[in-house]
This record gives C-alpha cells, structure tokens and sequence, in this order.
C-alpha cells in the first residue's frame, strides 16, 4: 500500500508539540531483541526513531483500534500494544522505570482518533445542550456498559504467549470486566451514539483506577 | 519508513465517514485520472481501484490543505510541498463541498483544537472544567497552551 511517507516524516518531526516523548526498548520480533529506540507520540501517530537527534523515523506504529497490555516478561516495565485484527504484529515496548512505563500505558490507550472524537461529540453535546438553556444532564451513572472499540488499558500479568487476546474469559479476578469483543470500528451515526461517552469512559478506566489503587497500596508497604 | 501494513489494511475495510467512486489523480506530472473508490476513515484516506478490496494507497491527512479547484473538484496537499497535489474530481458541486467539508474536520489537529474550544466554551459558561468527569484534564495535550495562535 503507497502511503504519503513524507507528509508522515514531517508530522513526526514538525515543530509542534508533542504528546509524550521518551526512550523504549522495542522488541524486534519474537525472539529477537529489544533495541532502545527515541519514541514521539504525535496524535494516533507512534514514531520511532534511531536515535533523539535522528531526522527521520525508522518506523510508525499507527494507533487505532489497539489494546495496551502490561505483560510480564524478563524485562521490567513490558507492555504490548496489540491489535484485534488478527494478522497485525503485537509490538512489545519496555520503560525505563515504573512512571514513565505507565505514564506511556495512560497516553498510547487514549490516542485513537476514536476516542478523541468521542470526547468531542460529548463536548459537542453538552455545550448545545446548554445552550438550548438550562444546564447540562449530569452524568449518569454507568448501567449496561457496552464495551467497544478501542483505547482499553488492560493491566495483565500474563505473558503474551500465553494471553489469548479478546477472549479470557476464565481468569481470575472476579472484579475485571470482561474484555471489549473484537473491534467493530464505529459508523459516525452509529452504534455508539446509544452508549454515552461516560458509560465507555468509566468502563475504560475501571482497571485502570484498580492496578493504580493496588499499585499505591504496594507502595505504601515497607 | 515502516509501518504496521496490516493494521492500515483492516482500517481501510472499517466503516467510513465518506465513501465514494471519484476520479482521481496523483500530485506527478502527466499523469491521468482514474476511477478510484476512495474512503475516509478516521484520518486517513484511502483509495482503492474499483473492483479490489486492497487500497492502493492512503493518505495520512494532517498537515494537509483542502482547495477548490474546478466547478466540481478538489485537491489535496501537504504543508512540506504546497505543490504537490492530489486532484479529485466530484459528480457535483454538492458532492465536492462535502468532500473538502468532511476532510477539514478529519485531523487529529483539528479534533484536538475543536475539543479545546469546546472545553473553553463550556468552563466559560459553567465554571467548571467538563474534562475533569473524564479524568483527562491534566492531560498536557489538551491544554490552551498547546495551542499555536
């Protein structure tokens, strides 16, 4: 497929900020090993480069319809960011430390166009609301969630051989959500207009909010 | 550069916010119009030859400028070569402005300046900040700052 590779080269290295920027080991291939490579998160754009000084990207990983994993691997700091097509490689990236692991976890789960575009119309909503008078709804209360799409951090400590992708269904952990079925991309006047962004939002951070909790609490262990 | 072919591939075969057969040709000199199936989704847009069920190609759509060009076209280019264009060419006047309508607004820039505004708007109305319900408010790219004039 011809891609616009140089419009793509500019937008990883054009003069606007950035969204999250810093070193990861990116794992060549199944047994192959990890390379340190400077990572620039622009929008749905993950590059990578060589080096921080390098001019060109080496690659890009485009973000939609991803999932983003811990997994646990001889590497600390391991996560995966995987794909439900099936065909799709599974990038396997490893942070230098705790923070800027789950500093990466927090942004590459949320950079979709999806999930931006979700949060627009939510905002588009609420303001048009307003403005036909009167304050907005307040939220309600998450009921039938129905998950969807893309952009779920999923915090596993399985490691990703053994992983089944979509379907864990018999794990432990009784508290966990199951996991969002295999991507079904969203039409504009779609499926996800019945669920409101909150219900969507709040199931996304449900294990989210869980692994940050118990991460404090093994903090706050001698 | 490389990139995850794959993941593109089913991209281009999910729902699309536009769809449709137009005639299309690329920024080289001398080269022809032909009939391409060309689908945006997300930002990206994708053209395909008529009968195949693999794009041809995509264009990441950031950066990027949307201009009239005749009655019924329009045109695509990038900010590092003004010049180069993609011409597309529409059945009707209508069609076009709806093509150039819905390719302006299919940036993540673009979306990450509406959802600015709209989270101006609304903290200017109720005094509150409506990302705080998300959770997403400290997120650095969402703040006015980020913002160029």
């Amino acid at each position: 497929m011809k891609l616009n590779e140089r419009s793509l080269a500019f937008y990883a290295t054009c003069d606007a900020p950035v969204d999250n920027a810093g070193f990861l080991y990116k794992k060549g291939g199944r047994h192959a090993a990890y390379h340190r490579r400077w990572f620039v998160l622009r929008g749905n754009m993950l590059f990578y480069f060589e080096d921080v000084a390098s001019r060109e990207p080496v690659g890009v990983i485009i973000l939609e319809g991803c999932t983003v994993e811990l997994v646990e691997a001889a590497e600390e700091f391991t996560f995966a960011v995987r794909f439900a097509e099936a065909r799709a490689r599974t990038y396997v990236l490893a942070a230098e430390s705790q923070a800027a692991m789950e500093g990466w976890v927090k942004a590459l789960s949320r950079a979709s166009f999806d999930y931006l575009r979700l949060v627009v119309r939510e905002l588009e909503q609420q303001l048009a609301a307003m403005r036909a008078g009167g304050c907005p709804p307040p939220p309600r209360r998450p009921r039938a969630l129905l998950p969807k799409e893309n952009g779920c951090a999923v915090w596993s400590a399985e490691p990703p051989a053994a992983s089944t992708g979509t379907s864990t269904g018999a794990r432990s952990g009784p508290e966990r959500p199951p996991l969002p079925p295999r991507r079904r991309a969203s039409a504009p006047n779609g499926p996800l207009d019945s669920a409101s962004f909150l219900q969507l939002h709040e199931w996304y951070g449900q294990e989210v909010r869980a692994l940050r909790s118990q991460w404090l609490r093994s903090r706050a262990q001698p | 550069m490389r990139y995850n072919e794959k993941e593109l591939q089913a991209l281009s075969r999910q729902p699309a916010e536009l769809a449709a057969e137009l005639g299309m040709r690329g920024p080289k000199k001398g080269s022809v119009v032909k009939r391409r199936l060309v689908k945006l989704v997300v930002n990206f847009l994708f053209y395909f030859r008529t009968d195949e069920a693999e794009p041809v190609g995509a264009l990441l759509l950031e950066h990027c400028r949307v201009a009239q060009e005749e009655p019924s076209g329009f045109s695509i280019s990038f900010i590092e070569d003004p010049e180069r264009k993609y011409h597309f060419e529409c059945y009707s006047e209508e069609q076009c402005q709806e093509w150039m309508g819905a390719l302006r607004r299919a940036s993540y820039e673009f979306m990450r300046r509406s959802l600015i505004f709209y989270r101006n708007e609304i903290q200017k109305m109720t005094g509150k900040d409506p990302l705080e319900q998300f959770g997403i408010s400290e997120e650095a790219r969402f703040q006015l700052s980020g913002v160029k004039a």
